[in-house]
C-alpha cells in the first residue's frame, strides 16, 4: 500500500518541479476533457495554447493580460506568506479602477502630463482604502479577513454598477451604462506601435523587482516569512503581528488598485460594467503557481494570461465556451496542490507499522 | 395585512432554503475539523447538475439527486487533496470554487435559455387553504421540507448519536481519536461528501425552484454567505437555520423595498446581504471567547498518521 512519509526537510527541487508537473498534468487532463467534449484534442490544445502566440499582436496581448495578473499576484504573495488571506483583490481592483478613473473623469477637460501619475496614485490609494476595511476589522475585532475581503468584492462591484448607471454615465452615451471615453492625457502610453502593449507592463516588471528586493533583502520580508512559518517564534522575537497584517493588506490592496487603474486607462479606456474578467481571483492561482515569489509570479502570470487568450481564441475559432479558461485555471491549481504534497512528504510502499513501528519504540 | 405579508414570507422561505442546505452541510464539515471554502463551487456544480438532468429527463426527483451527487463529486476532489494529499485547505477550497464556476459554465453552455417547470408543490386539500397558516406551512416543494428535516436530523445526529460523537471527536482532537482506533480521514471524508451533497442540494434549489433557469455564476456569492453563517451560528445546525432565514429576509427586503417606495438606488439595497454578513462577523468576532469556545479545535489542520 502507498503511504506518505514526512521528509526531514522541505524538498527544494520539488518546490520548483511541482508547478511543472502541474502544468503537464493539466495538459493531459485538458486533452481528456476535450475528447469528452467531442472536440479534436490536438487541434483544441493548439488553438488554446499555440496560435494565440503566433503573431506580434498575440505576444503583445499576452503581456497586456499578464500585467494585472502579475501585479496583483505579487502583492498577494506577501500576505499569503504571512497567512493573511486577502481574497478580495477583485474588489480592490474595482475600487482602484474607480478611484483612478474617477480622477480622469473629474479632470476631463484638463490636458496635463501630471494627470496619468495622479490617476495611478489615486488608484493605489483606492485599492488600499478598500483593503483597509478588512485590515481594521482584523486588527481591531479579530474578524476573519477571508470573508470580509470577499464580501467587499461584491459591494465594490455594486459601487461600480451604481456609478456607471448613475452619476458617471456618459451624458452623450445614449444611455449605455458606460462612462465617457478617457481623453489622451488619461490613457496610458503605448510602448509598441500597432499593438495594445502599454507602459503598464513595465510598471508590472518594476513591481516584480521592488517586491523581490523587499521580500529577500529587507527586514519586512523576513518578518512576513517568520510570521507565516512560525507565529510563536515571531511573537517571541517581538514582531508586531498587527503591523504585518496592515502591511500585507496595504501592499496587496495597493497593487490590485494599481492594476485596476492600469486596466481602465489602458486596454479599456473608459469605465465599463465589467472591468476585469476575474483577474483578482485568477491572481490567487498565479501567486501559488509562482511559489509566492515575485519572479515566479511573473512566469505564472504569463501562463495564466495565455489561458485567457486561449479561451477567447477557442471561442472564436472552435466555438468552445470560454468558460474553458476557468476550468483550466481550476485544474491547474488542483494539480499544483496535489503535486505540492511531494515538497514535504515522499511516497513509501508498505504499511506504517512494518516500516517504522519497531524503530520508534 | 395578509395581502402582502404572506407572499413576502413565502419568498423569504425560498430565498433562505439554499442557504440552509449549504450552511448545515458546512457545519458538519467544520465540526469534523475540515475548513472547506469551496461551498460556492459545490453549489454551482449542484445547480447545473440538477438543471441539466431536470431538463433532459423531465424528472424533478432525478434532478434533485443529480444536484446532491454533483456537489458531492466535486467535494471529493477537495477531500482527496486535503485529506489524502494533505494540501492546504484554504487554497484547495479556493481552487474548488474557481474550478466549480468554470466547470459549471462549461457544462451549462448548452442549457442557457432552457426552462424547467419548477418543483411540484405538496398541497394538502382543505388544510392548505387555512388563511395565513395554510400557505405558510403547506404547499411548499419537497426541498423546503427537506431542509427543515435536515436541520433537525443533523442537530440530533451531532449531539445525540455515536456518529455525531465521532465527528466531534476528530474535529476536536484528531490525534486522540486516531489513537483509540478511529480512522480520522475516513470520517472526515464522509463529512466532506455530506457537505458537498448539501451544498449541491442548495444549488439545485436555486436552479430548479428559486429561478428555474441556468445562468452562469447564478449562486452569486451565496456559498460565501453560507460560510459566514457557520461562524454566525457558532457551529450549531439549528442556529445556522435561523441565520439563513435572517439573511433570506434581508435579501427579500432588498427586493421589496422599492415596491414600498423607498427612494434609493437598487445597488445600495443589493449590498445589504453582503454588508450584513460583515456586520454579523464583526459582532461575533468581537466576542472572541464565544467564537473560540465553539470552534472545533482542529479546524483547518491536516491529519497525518506519523505526525
Amino acid at each position: 500500500m502507498l503511504r506518505l512519509e514526512l521528509r526531514g526537510e522541505m524538498s527544494q527541487p520539488m518546490v520548483y518541479l511541482s508547478p511543472i508537473f502541474a502544468v503537464i498534468l493539466t495538459f493531459i487532463a485538458g486533452i481528456i476533457m476535450f475528447t469528452f467534449l467531442g472536440v479534436d484534442p490536438v487541434k483544441a490544445i493548439i488553438t488554446f495554447f499555440i496560435t494565440p502566440l503566433n503573431s506580434l499582436d498575440g505576444l503583445a496581448e499576452l503581456f497586456v493580460k499578464a500585467t494585472p495578473l502579475v501585479l496583483i499576484a505579487v502583492g498577494l504573495s506577501f500576505g499569503f506568506q504571512a497567512n493573511i488571506w486577502n481574497i478580495g483583490a477583485e474588489g480592490q481592483l474595482t475600487i482602484g479602477a474607480l478611484a483612478g478613473g474617477g480622477v480622469a473623469l473629474l479632470f476631463f477637460n484638463v490636458d496635463t502630463p501630471f494627470l496619468m501619475p495622479a490617476m495611478l496614485v489615486s488608484g493605489v490609494l483606492g485599492g488600499m482604502a478598500w483593503a483597509a476595511i478588512p485590515a481594521i476589522l482584523k486588527t481591531k475585532c479579530g474578524t476573519n479577513e477571508i470573508l470580509t475581503s470577499l464580501m467587499l468584492t461584491y459591494v465594490g462591484l455594486l459601487v461600480l454598477s451604481y456609478l456607471i448607471h448613475g452619476p458617471w454615465k456618459d451624458p452623450d452615451g445614449q444611455n449605455f451604462p458606460e462612462s465617457r471615453l478617457f481623453h489622451d492625457a488619461a490613457l496610458i502610453p503605448i510602448i509598441l506601435d500597432e499593438t495594445r502593449l502599454h507602459l503598464g507592463w513595465i510598471i508590472a516588471l518594476f513591481g516584480v523587482a521592488v517586491a523581490w528586493v523587499i521580500m529577500t533583502r529587507h527586514m519586512i520580508g523576513f518578518q512576513i516569512r517568520v510570521i507565516g512559518l512560525a507565529p510563536m517564534a515571531a511573537r517571541f522575537a517581538g514582531f508586531k503581528e498587527k503591523h504585518i497584517i496592515w502591511m500585507t493588506l496595504m501592499i496587496s490592496g495597493g497593487a490590485a488598485g494599481l492594476a485596476g487603474t492600469i486596466e481602465v486607462s489602458g486596454p479599456v479606456g473608459q469605465i465599463i460594467p465589467v472591468i476585469s474578467p476575474g483577474y483578482g481571483f485568477t491572481a490567487i492561482i498565479v501567486a501559488f503557481l509562482g511559489r509566492l515569489h515575485p519572479v515566479g509570479c511573473l512566469f505564472a502570470g504569463l501562463l495564466m494570461a495565455l489561458t485567457y487568450l486561449g479561451g477567447d481564441n477557442a471561442q472564436i475559432e472552435m466555438n468552445l465556451p470560454n468558460a474553458v479558461t476557468g476550468v483550466f485555471q481550476g485544474m491547474l491549481l488542483f494539480f499544483l496542490l496535489a503535486c505540492d504534497v511531494l515538497v514535504r512528504y515522499r511516497f513509501r510502499i508498505g504499511s506504517l507499522t512494518k516500516a517504522t513501528g519497531g524503530a520508534n519504540l | 395585512m395578509g395581502d402582502w405579508l404572506v407572499p413576502a414570507l413565502l419568498t423569504i422561505i425560498t430565498a433562505s432554503t439554499p442557504l440552509v442546505f449549504a450552511a448545515v452541510g458546512e457545519v458538519v464539515v467544520e465540526k469534523s475539523g475540515v475548513l472547506n471554502l469551496g461551498i460556492e463551487g459545490m453549489m454551482i456544480v449542484g445547480a447545473i447538475s440538477a438543471f441539466a438532468v431536470g431538463v433532459t429527463t423531465g424528472s424533478a426527483t432525478l434532478a434533485i439527486f443529480a444536484g446532491a451527487i454533483g456537489g458531492a463529486a466535486v467535494a471529493f476532489i477537495f477531500g482527496f487533496l486535503t485529506l489524502n494529499l494533505l494540501a492546504n485547505q484554504v487554497a484547495a477550497g479556493l481552487a474548488l470554487t474557481i474550478f466549480g464556476l468554470g466547470f459549471s459554465a462549461l457544462l451549462g453552455h448548452g442549457f442557457v435559455g432552457k426552462t424547467f417547470p419548477g418543483l411540484p408543490k405538496l398541497e394538502i386539500p382543505i388544510i392548505s387553504e387555512i388563511p395565513f397558516i395554510g400557505p405558510l406551512l403547506f404547499g411548499h416543494d419537497i426541498l423546503v421540507y427537506g431542509s427543515v428535516i435536515i436541520v433537525i436530523s443533523t442537530t440530533y445526529m451531532l449531539n445525540k448519536t455515536r456518529v455525531g460523537l465521532l465527528i466531534r471527536a476528530v474535529g476536536e482532537n484528531h490525534d486522540a481519536a486516531h489513537s483509540i482506533g478511529y480512522s480520522v480521514n475516513k470520517i472526515r471524508m464522509a463529512c466532506v461528501l455530506f457537505g458537498g451533497a448539501m451544498a449541491g442540494l442548495g444549488g439545485a434549489y436555486l436552479s430548479l425552484a428559486y429561478t428555474p433557469l441556468w445562468v452562469e455564476g447564478m449562486t452569486s456569492g451565496r456559498g460565501w454567505i453560507a460560510l459566514a453563517l457557520v461562524v454566525f451560528a457558532s457551529w450549531k445546525a439549528w442556529r445556522a437555520f435561523l441565520g439563513a432565514y435572517l439573511f433570506g429576509g434581508i435579501t427579500i427586503i432588498q427586493l421589496h423595498a422599492q415596491g414600498f417606495g423607498v427612494e434609493i438606488a437598487p445597488e445600495f439595497l443589493s449590498m445589504l446581504p453582503y454588508l450584513a454578513t460583515i456586520v454579523v462577523l464583526v459582532l461575533i468576532s468581537r466576542d472572541s471567547s464565544r467564537a473560540k469556545l465553539n470552534a472545533p479545535a482542529c479546524l483547518g489542520r491536516s491529519f497525518h498518521e506519523a505526525g
